[in-house]
């Protein structure tokens, strides 16, 4: 097996038995970047030479005893709405293109206190607004799985390098599906914490009150880690949760029995592409014969999540993005006649379109005359929203869902219509409207090849029991088979490389 | 559509969100947030009288602490990332006469 195939956790026994160097694992990986990134694009930037050196420092620390952490020397990727200090952050914007932080995000500190190798940094949707990673100011991600697909979004770059090996793990941001859903379509395994348990310090703020930063790896255990190394509880996020039961890896238990899992009607209906249906019915059958109760349940209200989702999360992008006005970092328009002419033309001419649709329609709600038909109303919404769930978490202890209604669509076949790209989100985001934890792991392919994820969803603050089921099922589900390039044992041999042409933009037009 | 969004209410909002729409965005724009109203106007088939609007899932108060200085000075490297600076400040445009 290659180095870069394997997943986190091997390789921090790897390397603490001295089987192989955090050196030899940082090359393999940027090795593999450049043999993919032609092709794939799912890094904004990498920063070899800030890998290797580190490499070299964490491997002094590995050596004289000092960092003892089971990730310690592990190479990931960060998303590109995450802080790194000293390297780069553009959230995949004109408007932020040439931003270089001057602090770290709290869950990147967490990280680096355990060793982590930083690659670079991954592409997105800009902003995080969007679900196909197309809407990046530096070119689109493609699927590893099939480059003619999107990877989804807007974790696309991080699930797409884990999937194409070019990183051990990743972390995404989810608002309303930003890790589940792109990681449903490359076939990762993505968690979405409870809201409150990771910090968002450091997270350039999309809409505040739904963001929460994730693990995107290759299996559940490897989740499991990466979320108890970044989760903490941090004084510089109001909204941080002083938690106790940060040991998710204690919940790597390949046991079901009587757990009670249910599963709503209502995610079953129109829309519902019939191979994902059966894909997810498939793992409920796998979990009910370990001995899971599972039954079918209505939800309710799931009709009026994404209508809510969109009212709230584009006025606090509304407002989140105020601070974008062309003085204090990034991107200001050449010519312009005084200050208030030089905010509009800067903002004007960095943002993208899917930005701009978002801040147009936040700031409409928002305004007054009608805060309270569409803002409040949304906001009532929420809370019924909420109560559904409620009911749902008394009487099962997670609820087994699609991530997606459909496998990866086509390049360029979701932005022509927004909303109907919106309408793709209806499984995974009422979860962020109610706070709760999910994770998506990979179940089966579609006739097309493509991936298909099944989503967990869990009561606030039950990570430990969405991650016991999810890591049951993966048991009983065997070795996932990798995107085809990445069964080659040479690099040299993969069929991505042999297709020129695709040679992705790096700077902004 | 049953919602349309005037010229008026576009060059409103335009003021509101800041940003310089040309002729041919302000006539998409009305047309996307239109749709989106119609489509976000299914919220009124559902009875929230009595309904506390949720703006947070969890009881959050104020955070307090003590207003102590832990960080270190950044200001080169913050103004670093200045489109424009001057004598260790932002620099803008004129901004009073």
């Amino acid at each position: 097996m290659q180095i870069s195939e394997m997943t986190a956790l091997e390789m921090g026994r790897s390397i603490k038995k001295r089987e192989i160097s955090v050196l030899e694992a940082t090359k393999d990986c940027l090795e593999r970047i450049r043999v993919m990134e032609p092709e794939i694009n799912s890094f904004v930037t990498v920063d070899e030479e800030a890998a290797l050196e580190s490499a070299r420092e964490i491997q002094k620390k590995i050596d004289d005893g000092s960092m003892t952490g089971p990730l310690a020397g592990v190479p990931a990727a960060v998303k590109d709405n995450i802080c790194t200090e000293g390297l780069k952050t553009t959230c995949s914007s004109k408007i932020l293109w040439n931003f270089v932080p001057t602090y770290s995000a709290e869950a990147v500190l967490n990280m680096k206190k355990n060793g982590a190798v930083i690659l670079g940094k991954t592409n997105m949707d800009e902003f995080a607004m969007g679900s196909t990673t197309e809407t990046s100011a530096f070119g689109a991600t493609k699927n590893p799985w099939n480059t003619d697909h999107v990877p989804g979004g807007s974790s696309g770059g991080s699930c797409a390098a884990v999937a194409a090996c070019e990183t051990i793990y990743a972390l995404g941001s989810d608002t309303g599906g930003s890790i589940r859903q792109p990681s449903s379509f490359c076939g990762v395994t993505g968690l979405k914490p409870t809201y409150g348990t990771v910090s968002r310090y450091g997270l350039i703020a999309y809409g505040s009150s739904l963001d929460q930063i994730g693990p995107i790896a290759k299996d559940v255990s490897d989740c499991a880690a990466v979320l108890e190394m970044i989760a903490s509880h941090d004084a510089k996020d109001s909204t941080s949760i002083l938690r106790t039961d940060l040991d998710f890896t204690s919940a790597l238990v390949d046991d079901v029995k009587g757990l009670r899992i249910g599963i709503p009607k209502d995610y079953f209906g129109e829309g519902l592409d019939e191979e994902v249906k059966q894909g997810v019915l498939k793992v409920a059958d796998v979990l009910r014969s370990k001995g899971a109760e599972v039954e079918l349940f209505d939800l309710s209200l799931v009709e009026y999540a994404i209508p809510a989702y969109y009212v709230i999360a584009s006025a606090e992008a509304s407002s989140n993005l105020a601070r974008f006005d062309g003085v204090k970092y990034g991107y200001r328009a050449e010519e312009y006649e005084g200050l208030h002419n030089m905010y509009k033309k800067s903002r004007s001419e960095g943002f993208g379109e899917e930005v701009k649709r978002r801040i147009m329609l936040g700031s409409f709600v928002l305004s007054s005359g009608y805060y309270d038909a569409y803002y409040l109303k949304a906001l009532r919404t929420k809370a019924l929203i909420k109560q559904s769930f409620d009911r749902a978490f008394a009487k099962y202890d997670v609820i087994l869902a699609p991530a997606s209604p459909t496998t990866a669509p086509g390049l360029e076949e979701s932005l022509s219509d927004p909303l109907k790209m919106y309408l793709g989100d209806i499984y995974t985001i009422s979860v962020n409207l109610a706070g709760l934890p999910g994770i998506t792991v990979p179940c089966c392919r579609d006739l097309a090849g493509l991936p298909i994820g099944v989503q967990i969803i869990g009561d606030c603050f039950q990570e430990k029991k969405i991650i016991r089921a999810a890591y049951a099922y993966e048991q009983a589900r065997g070795p996932w088979q990798a995107p085809d390039c990445r069964m080659k044992q040479d690099p040299e041999n993969c069929p991505a490389k042999e297709q020129p042409g695709a040679t992705t933009q790096k700077g902004v037009e | 559509m049953a919602n349309i969004i005037s010229d008026e209410t576009i060059e409103y909002v335009g003021i509101l969100a800041k940003l310089e729409l040309s002729e041919e965005e302000k006539e998409q724009a009305k047309k996307d947030i239109g749709r989106m109203l119609d489509y976000i106007d299914k919220l009124n088939e559902l009875d929230t009288s009595g309904v506390e609007p949720l703006s947070h899932v969890f009881p959050v108060n104020n955070v307090f602490r003590e207003d102590v200085v832990t960080n270190t000075d950044t200001r080169l490297a913050i103004l670093a990332n200045a489109p424009a600076q001057k004598d260790g400040s932002f620099k803008v445009p004129k901004t009073v006469e």
